[in-house]
């Protein structure tokens, strides 16, 4: 046997993607790629009021027009698709994909053109006249839910979506019986109380890539195939078979290449069910792709959230109770996720700290907004934020370092699985070792004194401190309509090359290569010998998606799995031919040997090819090498860490210059370094985008005002210092990989860092809580004496 | 983001251009489309014909002859911000194209479309205006120069027949001079942007021309600053004094900055601009 090159274990190394070469030259193949002949294209004429009732729709002049192949109404639509599903167990009125008698929110869409191509189609979009009686509209939520100016959805008095009960210590898991006396105790006992209206502002995810669909109806033999920019092509397949009366093994739904998700892709879209709705009816596949203009309008929403926080304290920093009044502002409708999101900021009120009493209530209330669905971190970075800027103004008050006062409430690390007052079961954490790597990474008495120094020349120089912990890895089946688990299958080739599938749909966390450094270690073999298929559902037999940083913890697990037992099968092919036990068999180095004697191996391939062709068959074996696995773990995964950041503000114009940004991230297990950098590099930008410059902001009409790249900041990287970024390590026992999930992470605790080194920076002007964004005027006004 | 159906016509001198531009109705001229494809696509903007100047042998470049420098309306933001000769004369045009919008905007849009457009947030007007350019245009009619103090009439609005060009601008180059801009973090445009150009002889203000964008319906000259800057010590103190003259009467209030923040911005920035042409001078 020829000597082979030895190969380097590769999980834990800094691979460069693999995703990359094709994506930066422009060889990517994304919705807006496919073309097939005879295909039709869509315009969705939306509505350009926030609220009203349609009184006419004139669609004469648009079907008349050269290259219009059909134009439909709400109602024409409705014919076929009757109201869209939600993924939550909460009451949801009526959502038709197109309006039929009444529109709730710009953007909503109003008419459906079905032309020749793009252009015929918006012309003839255009030419739709619709004539409304205009309503007022209501874009506060406190307002809102007051019934006034309007209500808009009949059954839903006051504009509440959503009413819970309230959660938390005392309260029964039924929910049926709340004692409030532990937390009424902690509040009568506290030498402090801290208390504060904050706002979580509503942003919009923009997606490099809009959103875009395909549906090809083949009347001939009664399938569908729908391709879109989505993050989970399963749940789309399951949908759209369920609203156009396919089965689902009539039903194969492809996401090819996603430009982006950011959790706005999760939902499943009106547009990709008329699309597939239109396609069924005219026997013509037809393809939309949303422009930037209707991405502002048409995309779901994050955030836009307000927390009411009250939080109770000795004197000595240690917290004895905490309430969490939360009321979201989801826009005019439920879309897939929506009603859930929040929950998420309730679930992780407890933070990272030991509460022993805390109370949360949540109220959901439409308004004519745009909906509000995931954005990257859903829920999570809400309830970081609250919590997080209450401790850090715990500690203005009580003179003590930002630092010390988190060290004080730490869930120890040996209390871990910790069952929280939210009723969360964290699995694994050492905050204390996060609080410290970061503080030695930072030089935290150093940058005290530097921020000191700076003062005393007359600079606004802040410094800020937040630890995170979130909730990924989701999760058991309690967890998710869809289920909680992930799929995978693997297959070794004929020629010994690997194939493998996974569920996870990733849209840029780049699992085509950290799953293939798996799989190059557990079979020993290279990388460039293996190919990770997703994002077909003809192909990938079973999957849920990619959101809630899951990928890797389950959808990582399960192809771990999967690839045990291919590997197990693949030893007794080869103790068969190397006459030898298969608990002795070893793979490396592209060679399948016996223990103890690397002279006794053959080619992987050699191995491959004789499972396939196996003369003699050896005994108890079928012939062939795939495989499959599905993960289900047992319990979610909590990652965490903490983030520090020092700001300075121009005193004469209030603008805010991020100076530092240290990170110090606990995701578990790392499979790639380079990739887990990469994510918290995307989260950091986006939190700080968030704390900084984002903000999605409606006038009283319900017109959104910041809706295009003009108006509505996107980071930039002149926008940032350069990240100095650290990891600790602290496995998760819920899988065998001890991966926890990294995806949302930089979003977390970058948003409160960077508010408390503002309100740091500023704190010669006594003020306690300023409202993101960091806003220039506001800050300015608050120098100048003004409140935030 | 559709526009509506144009025909696309390339010129190829600016004869040609004007000769296009006059039998089209309801053309537009198109150099780099930056500002006017944007408001295309959002059918803002109808022209039925664009008339694409963007390629006119001549109409880009910078030249210098006879101690003026001439920019071709169809350069780049990015070829007068990497100019050595707009660096070593009148490094302002330099450090402001480079900042303007980003580098796509920046290697696509062209100082005459700027210019011609007027948003009320550009940074360029301020700067010429603080350059005192001649602004050159051409019709059949004929060659016009207007002075950039005489070109910016109202927003969007400007002294541009709609048979005219504009083909160049034309300044004597100042080495004192400065731009500071407040940005509009989204679009990277000016909320105040300040250009002054400064003359210092033997240690005081000799001249001094003061323009500012962002602030107002459009850009203007900041005459008081000026002419309490002329015959003033070169310093930091007369650039505080003279900036805290610095106001308007008509003032833009949008979700970025209101009236009031805009008011208190506009000395900032003038003493801003002032101490970095006061800085140049002394280099």
């Amino acid at each position: 046997m020829p000597a082979t090159p030895v190969l380097p274990k590769l999980v834990g190394e800094r691979v460069k993607r693999r995703e990359d070469p094709r994506l930066i030259q422009g060889r990517g193949t994304f919705v807006d790629d496919v073309k097939i002949v005879g295909m039709q294209h869509i315009a969705f004429k939306r509505a350009d009021i926030a609220h009203g009732r349609i009184v006419s729709i004139d669609t004469s002049a648009a079907e008349t027009m050269d290259g219009v192949e059909a134009v439909f109404t709400g109602a024409a639509i409705a014919q076929q698709l009757g109201p869209m599903p939600i993924g939550t167990p909460f009451p949801s009125p009526p959502h038709y994909a197109v309006a039929i008698d009444m529109v709730r929110y710009a953007g909503e869409p109003v008419a459906v053109v079905v032309a020749a191509d793009r252009y015929i189609a918006r012309d003839a979009a255009d030419a739709i006249i619709v004539t409304y009686e205009t309503l007022p509209a209501v874009v506060d939520p406190e307002l809102a839910m007051t019934g006034k100016p309007t209500v808009i959805h009949p059954d839903f008095p006051n504009n509440l979506a959503v009413a819970l009960v309230p959660s938390g210590t005392g309260v029964s898991a039924d929910g049926k019986t709340i004692d409030d006396s532990a937390v009424d105790r902690a509040f009568a006992e506290a030498d402090v109380v801290i208390s504060q209206r904050m706002f979580n502002q509503r942003l919009v995810p923009n997606a490099m890539e809009t959103r875009g669909v395909v549906a090809h109806f083949e009347p001939g033999k009664g399938t569908m195939t729908i391709w879109s920019s989505t993050q989970n092509p399963h749940i789309l397949r399951s949908m759209i078979a369920a609203m156009t009366g396919l089965g689902q093994d009539q039903v194969r739904a492809i996401a090819p290449d996603v430009g982006g998700g950011f959790g706005a892709k999760i939902n499943i879209y009106p547009e990709e069910y008329v699309a597939a709705t239109v396609s069924k009816r005219l026997g013509l596949p037809v393809k939309w792709i949303e422009d930037r203009s209707e991405a502002f309008v048409a995309t779901t929403h994050g955030r836009d959230i307000i927390g009411y926080v009250d939080l109770a304290a000795k004197r000595d920093g240690k917290v004895l109770g905490l309430k969490l009044k939360l009321i979201a502002d989801i826009g005019a409708y439920n879309m897939l996720l929506t009603a859930a999101i929040p929950t998420l900021t309730m679930l992780m009120a407890n933070a990272t700290y030991d509460i022993p009493a805390i109370r949360t209530t949540l109220t959901e209330v439409f308004t004519n907004k745009t909906p509000t669905d995931a954005y990257r971190g859903a829920g999570r970075p809400e309830a970081t934020y609250f919590v997080e800027r209450a401790m850090d103004m715990l500690a203005r008050e009580l003179g003590m370092d930002p630092a010390e006062v988190r060290r004080r409430n730490f869930i120890p690390s040996d209390r871990f699985p910790y069952q929280t007052q939210m009723g969360a079961v964290y699995d694994s954490g050492d905050y204390e070792k996060a609080l410290d790597a970061a503080l030695q990474k930072c030089g935290w008495e150093a940058l005290k004194k530097e921020r000191d120094a700076a003062r005393a020349q007359g600079r606004l120089v802040g410094l800020g401190l937040a630890m995170y912990v979130e909730v990924c890895g989701i999760g058991p089946s309690a967890s998710l309509p869809t289920g909680g688990w992930e799929h995978s299958q693997v297959t070794i080739e004929r020629d010994g090359r690997i194939s493998a599938t996974t569920g996870a749909s990733p849209h840029g966390q780049g699992n085509e290569t950290t799953f293939a450094q798996m799989l190059a270690d557990q079979f020993g073999v290279p990388m460039d010998h293996i190919t990770i298929l997703h994002g077909d559902t003809a192909i990938v037999k079973q999957g849920i998606g990619t959101f809630g940083s899951r990928s890797q913890a389950v959808g990582g697990t399960a192809l771990h799995m999967a690839g045990g037992k291919v590997k197990t099968k693949m030893a007794k092919f080869a103790a068969a031919l190397l006459e030898a036990h298969e608990d002795d068999i070893v793979f490396e180095n592209g060679t399948i040997s016996v223990k103890g004697a690397p002279a006794r191996g053959k080619a992987f391939s050699e191995i491959a090819a004789f499972a396939y062709v196996p003369v003699p068959l050896p005994q108890g074996l079928e012939p062939g090498l795939s495989d499959e696995a599905f993960f289900e773990p047992t319990n979610n995964t909590y990652p965490f860490g903490c983030h520090i950041s020092m700001l300075e503000i121009d005193r004469e114009t209030g603008e805010p210059t991020l100076l530092k940004l240290v990170a110090v991230d606990d995701a578990g297990n790392l499979i790639n370094p380079t990739i887990v950098d990469g994510q918290i590099h995307g989260g950091l930008a986006q939190g700080i985008g968030q704390a900084m410059i984002e903000e999605a902001v409606y006038n009283e009409d319900g017109q959104l005002l910041t809706g295009s790249f003009m108006d509505y900041a996107i980071p930039r990287a002149i926008d940032f210092p350069r990240f100095e970024l650290l990891s600790t390590v602290t496995p998760t026992p819920v899988n065998p990989l001890g991966a926890k999930g990294v995806g949302e992470a930089g979003t977390l605790g970058s948003t409160p860092c960077i508010v408390s080194a503002a309100v740091d920076a500023l704190s010669e002007f006594g003020v306690k809580h300023i409202d993101m964004m960091l806003r220039p005027e506001k800050l300015w006004r608050i120098i100048n004496g003004g409140q935030a | 983001m559709i526009t509506s159906a144009f025909d696309y016509l390339r010129a190829t001198s600016v004869d040609d251009a004007l000769a296009k531009l006059s039998a089209a109705d309801g053309g537009k001229l198109l150099a780099g489309g930056h500002s006017l494809v944007p408001l295309m696509k959002l059918r803002m903007s109808e022209p039925a014909v664009l008339i694409d100047i963007a390629r006119i042998p001549g109409l880009s470049g910078i030249r210098e002859s006879q101690g003026a420098i001439e920019i071709g309306a169809a350069t780049t933001h990015h070829q007068v911000a990497t100019s050595q000769v707009l660096a070593a004369a009148c490094p302002m045009v330099c450090e402001m194209a480079a900042d303007i919008g980003d580098p796509q905007v920046r290697n696509r849009g062209t100082i005459g479309g700027s210019l011609a457009h007027a948003d009320p947030a550009a940074d360029y007007p301020a700067v010429m205006l603080a350059l005192e350019a001649d602004i050159q245009l051409r019709s059949a009619r004929g060659p016009r120069t207007v002075k950039a103090s005489e070109f910016f009439q109202g927003m969007f609005t400007v002294d541009l027949a709609p048979d005219e060009m504009i083909v160049s601008v034309r300044f004597t180059p100042v080495k004192a001079t400065s731009y500071a801009k407040l940005h509009q973090r989204a679009s990277h445009f000016a909320i105040v942007g300040v250009a002054a150009a400064l003359q210092v002889e033997s240690g005081s203000i000799s001249a001094a021309r003061v323009g500012v964008t962002g602030a107002g319906p459009h850009a203007t000259r900041l005459r008081t600053v000026e002419d309490t800057l002329v015959g003033k010590a070169a310093n930091a103190e007369t650039a505080s004094s003279a900036a805290a003259e610095a106001t308007l009467t008509d003032l833009n209030s949008d979700i970025h900055a209101s009236e009031d923040y805009r008011r208190a911005m506009i000395p900032v920035f003038t003493r801003r601009a002032i101490e970095g042409a006061l800085a140049r001078a002394r280099s």
